[in-house]
């Protein structure tokens, strides 16, 4: 934990951009107004969360224009900075399994990685897909019902009543119950942002030279899946999954990951 | 052979998450089915009809964002804001949970003329097509947000207690509420000033329900789906040439039963069990 350049960086553009949004609502800034679901930039330019939209249009409803350039705009922007930079960087929920995540390294809860049969990593696909055929069925965005990420940005600037037991809920399973259990199996939006992340352009890059083969990276990363190139090849994570978090590039002391931007040439073994 | 076992366990697989998907489908269904039925939810000036209103609403807020720090929500003694009238529906309001929403008895809608809740709208939730009037304004006498209904057993006007609190607070007043008056026949010399609705004018704005003086308010605004019945195609207005325009719609229903096979006067004087 010597080097927290990126964590450090993550948490203030997490609580910055909350804080703006809180404004938004408490003292009438023109900043970033709205919610996840739909916000405005400047007042001008609309921002829309392609979770969501996609739901929304799941129910037959024809959104209006401003949702829907929004949500291009957002995945345009996630298709450059890595689709689940939204995840670490912007995601107010990823602080709380974070903190769980760090409690269970902590109190060492965490010393056997159970092999849930139907709990894989891939449940959150099946998730994001079941989601819109139930909004299709249903006639309501199905994920927004109980999605944590809204609830507790909504309770941030609107106030929490009952939602904070969904927070709390979170932390608790990811604590004592499956080990990166929301972010790394079930999220929809998650599954939905790796589809993004899967071509997108920053990524981090791995110098398998200077690997000391210590696995600091695989410890502290929430989707160590990611990272099966350590001390094996020169390549850059390509997996969508990656939440570009920067973690791994921080406790790395051998200066063999960094950022990058993905090559499109083949990569070289 | 192992190969032909390898297929076969993931044929297993694949058919168990498919099902296991279906299972939590249903759930996941049943579940966002029953949270979503609230029917006595007030929305803001010019949402779709409850059914659309809940497929469109994508929750960013920016309504309530609107609403809480528009211009005149300063209080005009000490320049601070208030309370705005939407609210965000929270984890226990037994609401559609992100969907705006307001509480006439808490604070009302207040009817702004600019109407700064609707324009932000970026869904269509929030229909602004529907609140302009002839000359393509936004005019909010045309939200239809709900109705309002009078208790007459509990409203002390009809108790002939004079009390015109209602109408007084009315936006539209004398147009949404009236006053009727009637003879006080138990005290023979008093007139009764009784507050009537008028579901064409009122918006339901719950600016009565607010300034209702009894306990409990006697005038309160409901749903528009809730408070409002419907007639049908039976019952026409003959001597409202409009209305009679509806009689198209109706359709003749022709019945064939083991009676029916019979003259009337046959069947009028059989003795009939019930």
């Amino acid at each position: 934990m010597k080097n927290m350049k990126y964590l450090l960086l993550r948490r203030t553009t997490q609580s910055g951009i909350l804080f703006l949004y809180f404004a938004a609502n408490a003292y009438g800034w023109h900043i970033l107004e709205g919610t996840f679901g739909t916000s405005m930039l400047f007042g001008i330019i609309p921002l829309a969360d392609p979770y969501n939209t996609l739901q929304v249009l799941a129910t037959g409803f024809v959104l209006g224009s401003d949702v829907l350039l929004g949500a291009v705009i957002i995945t345009l922007f996630y298709f450059v900075v890595g689709g689940r930079a939204f995840c670490s960087w912007v995601c107010p929920i990823n602080m709380v399994t974070d903190l769980a995540n760090w409690l269970r390294r902590t109190l060492n809860l965490d010393k056997e990685e159970v092999n849930y049969r139907f709990l894989k990593r891939s449940a959150r696909y099946w998730l994001m897909v079941v989601g819109l055929i139930v909004s299709a069925l249903v006639g309501v965005a199905a994920f927004e019902v109980f999605s944590p990420i809204t609830i507790m940005q909504r309770g941030i600037v609107f106030g929490f009543g009952m939602g904070g037991a969904v927070v709390l809920a979170i932390f608790l399973f990811d604590l004592f119950g499956v080990k990166n259990g929301w972010c790394g199996h079930l999220c929809p939006l998650g599954a939905a942002y790796s589809v993004i992340g899967s071509q997108s352009l920053v990524k981090v890059k791995h110098n398998h030279e200077n690997c000391t083969n210590c696995m600091d990276c695989k410890v502290v990363c929430p989707e160590n899946q990611v990272l099966h190139m350590i001390n094996k090849s020169s390549i850059a994570v390509s997996d969508g999954e990656c939440t570009n978090c920067g973690r791994c590039v921080d406790v790395c002391n051998d200066d063999a990951l960094e950022f990058g931007i993905r090559s499109f040439t083949k990569q070289s073994r | 052979m192992a190969h032909s076992d390898g297929r076969r366990n993931f044929m297993a697989t694949t058919l168990q998450s498919v099902g296991l998907a279906a299972l939590g489908g249903m759930l996941w269904s049943g579940y966002t089915d029953s949270v979503k039925a609230s029917p006595l939810v007030l929305r803001p000036p010019g949402a779709l009809s409850e059914k659309d209103f809940l497929r469109a609403c994508i929750k960013c807020g920016l309504c309530a964002e609107a609403c809480v720090n528009r211009e005149t929500n300063r209080d005009t003694q000490t320049g601070e804001q208030r309370e705005g009238t939407l609210k965000m529906a929270k984890g226990g309001d037994s609401l559609l949970i992100g969907t705006p929403y307001f509480v006439p008895l808490e604070v009302p809608c207040y009817m702004c003329e600019d109407i700064p809740c609707v324009p932000v709208c970026p869904s269509g939730a929030l229909d602004m097509p529907s609140l302009l009037n002839e000359k393509k304004e936004l005019d909010i006498n045309k939200a239809s947000m709900g109705l309002a209904v009078v208790h007459k057993e509990s409203c002390i006007s009809f108790w002939g207690i004079q009390c015109d609190a209602c109408y007084r607070a009315c936006p539209l007043l004398d147009s949404a509420i009236t006053i009727e008056y009637q003879k006080n026949e138990r005290t023979g010399k008093h007139a009764y000033l009784l507050p009537i609705v008028h579901d064409d004018a009122c918006t339901g704005c719950g600016l009565c329900e607010k300034a209702c003086v009894t306990e409990k308010p006697a005038i309160f605004v409901l749903p528009n789906a809730v408070a409002k019945g419907k007639v049908g195609d039976h019952y026409v207005k003959g001597w409202d040439a409009k209305d009679q325009e509806r009689v198209g719609n109706a359709k003749a229903i022709h019945t064939q039963t083991e009676r029916s096979e019979k003259s009337p006067s046959d069947y009028l004087n059989m003795e009939v069990e019930y």
